[in-house]
Parts: structure tokens; C-alpha cells; sequence
């Protein structure tokens, strides 16, 4: 892998549920194009599908800028959507805000927000009520 | 073991993909968010959900492929984006803990 960064910029696009996972698919056949040890890449792709999900359950859509450099993948999915009020509670496994119809489709479990702090080495939330969330979630390729 | 070592035993039908690939392990979960952190690459995994959603944590985790069991419905449009995303999904009138029965019996025999 050269020294330079490589960025990557996705649309998650809510109007179609199901497409959810192309961004994190995306980013999975880059890093397995540039070699990156498999396990790892499975825990950059598991998180940042979570979090793809959790924009399009819970804020119609965002996106996804991520940056690849030889020592690390930074994953940052932003929303405009009603923001996270207690962010003490929605990182509890099993705490969920899913509608019946999410939960029907087989999320909603309330693991999304801990399974991204299972499978990353750095997790950050900020989140204002009525505005919006970001995601960081950053795995350290040699980790 | 092998897709195709089982098919017959345990009544399986190929939908999309073929059966050449190895099964290392098997799995058996509903929730998605569950089943994505806790599935193994390799895996035969068995869920009764039928959208779309399950291919994409089938690709994720890279499981040998995904069987629908009980005879559920299969929609087209689930059949189609398998296709695409060449996930090897089959179906099977078998219940999950019948499928994994069988085949660790067929598996004792194949050793």
C-alpha cells in the first residue's frame, strides 16, 4: 500500500432499504483489493454496515466518508436525522428505538451501536438533538 | 464437507450459486444485527427471514451460503439480487435444528 490516503465519500440512500450495505460493501472489496488482513477488514465492514443501517432506520439516510491510510480505516457516517437524546441508553445491547416494521426486517435488535464498539478500536458519537449524528469508528490495520 | 454433500439428505434446493463450496461451520440465527457479529465466514447459515437484508450480511460475514428453511417463500426479487451478489442461497422443507442434525450425521460420515 502507498503512503497516501485514500478516500472514499458514499451516499446512503434511505428511499431504498434494501440496497442497505453497499457503502460497507464498497469499502470491504477496496480494503481486500489493497490487501488488508481479512479479519480486519471484517470488523471495519460489520461496523460501518451497522451504522449504514442505523442512518437509514433512523434518519432517512446520510453518509459515508471514510479514509484508508496504511495504518488505519476511518469510517465516518453523518446524518441530518433527529439526533440520539441519551446516548448512555442507546449504546445499551438490546436497547432499541426501532419501529415494528425495522424489526420485521430483523433489526432492531439494539445491538447496532454496541457491535460497533465490539469491532472497533475507536468509537466516537456526537449527536445534538434535531440535528443530527456522526459515527466515527476507526480500526487500526494492525491491530 | 461440501454444499453438494448434503443437498440430497437434507432435501435442499439450490436457488442461486452452486454447491462447491466447503461448509465449515453452521449457524442458525433471526437477527440480523446478531447474526452479523456472531456468524463465521464459511458458516451455513439458516435463517427464516426472506428480505433482502440477508444477503448483505451474507456477503459481510462471507458465509458459504444461506438456506431459507420450512419451505418459506422465496420472493424473486430476493432470488434476483442473490444473482447479482452471488450469494448461494437454497431452500429446504427442513427445520433449522433437523438440517443441523442431519448434517453433522452426514458430516461424521463424510470423515
Amino acid at each position: 500500500m502507498s503512503n497516501q490516503a485514500i478516500t472514499l465519500h458514499y451516499d446512503i440512500d434511505a428511499v431504498d432499504f434494501s440496497a442497505a450495505g453497499e457503502a460497507s460493501s464498497g469499502v470491504k472489496r477496496t480494503l481486500n483489493q489493497l490487501g488488508v488482513n481479512p479479519a480486519v477488514v471484517k470488523r471495519i465492514a460489520i461496523a460501518m454496515y451497522e451504522a449504514e443501517i442505523n442512518a437509514i432506520i433512523h434518519a432517512g439516510g446520510g453518509a459515508a466518508d471514510v479514509e484508508i491510510t496504511p495504518e488505519r480505516v476511518e469510517v465516518k457516517i453523518s446524518d441530518n436525522g433527529p439526533g440520539i437524546p441519551d446516548l448512555e441508553k442507546a449504546m445499551t445491547a438490546g436497547w432499541s428505538t426501532a419501529s415494528e416494521t425495522v424489526r420485521e426486517l430483523g433489526f432492531g435488535a439494539g445491538m447496532g451501536l454496541p457491535n460497533m464498539k465490539r469491532y472497533t478500536d475507536d468509537m466516537k458519537v456526537e449527536s445534538k438533538v434535531g440535528e443530527g449524528t456522526v459515527v466515527t469508528l476507526i480500526v487500526n490495520i494492525n491491530s | 464437507m461440501k454444499i453438494n454433500d448434503i443437498l440430497e439428505e437434507c432435501k435442499l434446493k439450490l436457488i442461486t450459486g452452486n454447491g462447491d463450496r466447503e461448509i465449515k461451520g453452521f449457524y442458525a440465527c433471526d437477527l440480523l444485527s446478531w447474526a452479523i457479529s456472531h456468524a463465521n465466514e464459511g458458516d451455513l447459515w439458516i435463517t427464516v427471514m426472506n428480505n433482502i437484508n440477508i444477503l448483505a450480511v451474507a456477503s459481510l460475514v462471507d458465509v458459504a451460503c444461506i438456506v431459507i428453511p420450512e419451505d418459506i417463500e422465496i420472493p424473486s426479487v430476493l432470488i434476483e439480487k442473490a444473482e447479482e451478489r452471488e450469494v448461494t442461497l437454497l431452500s429446504t422443507p427442513m427445520q433449522a435444528a433437523e438440517l443441523i442434525i442431519k448434517a453433522h450425521e452426514l458430516s461424521k460420515n463424510l470423515s
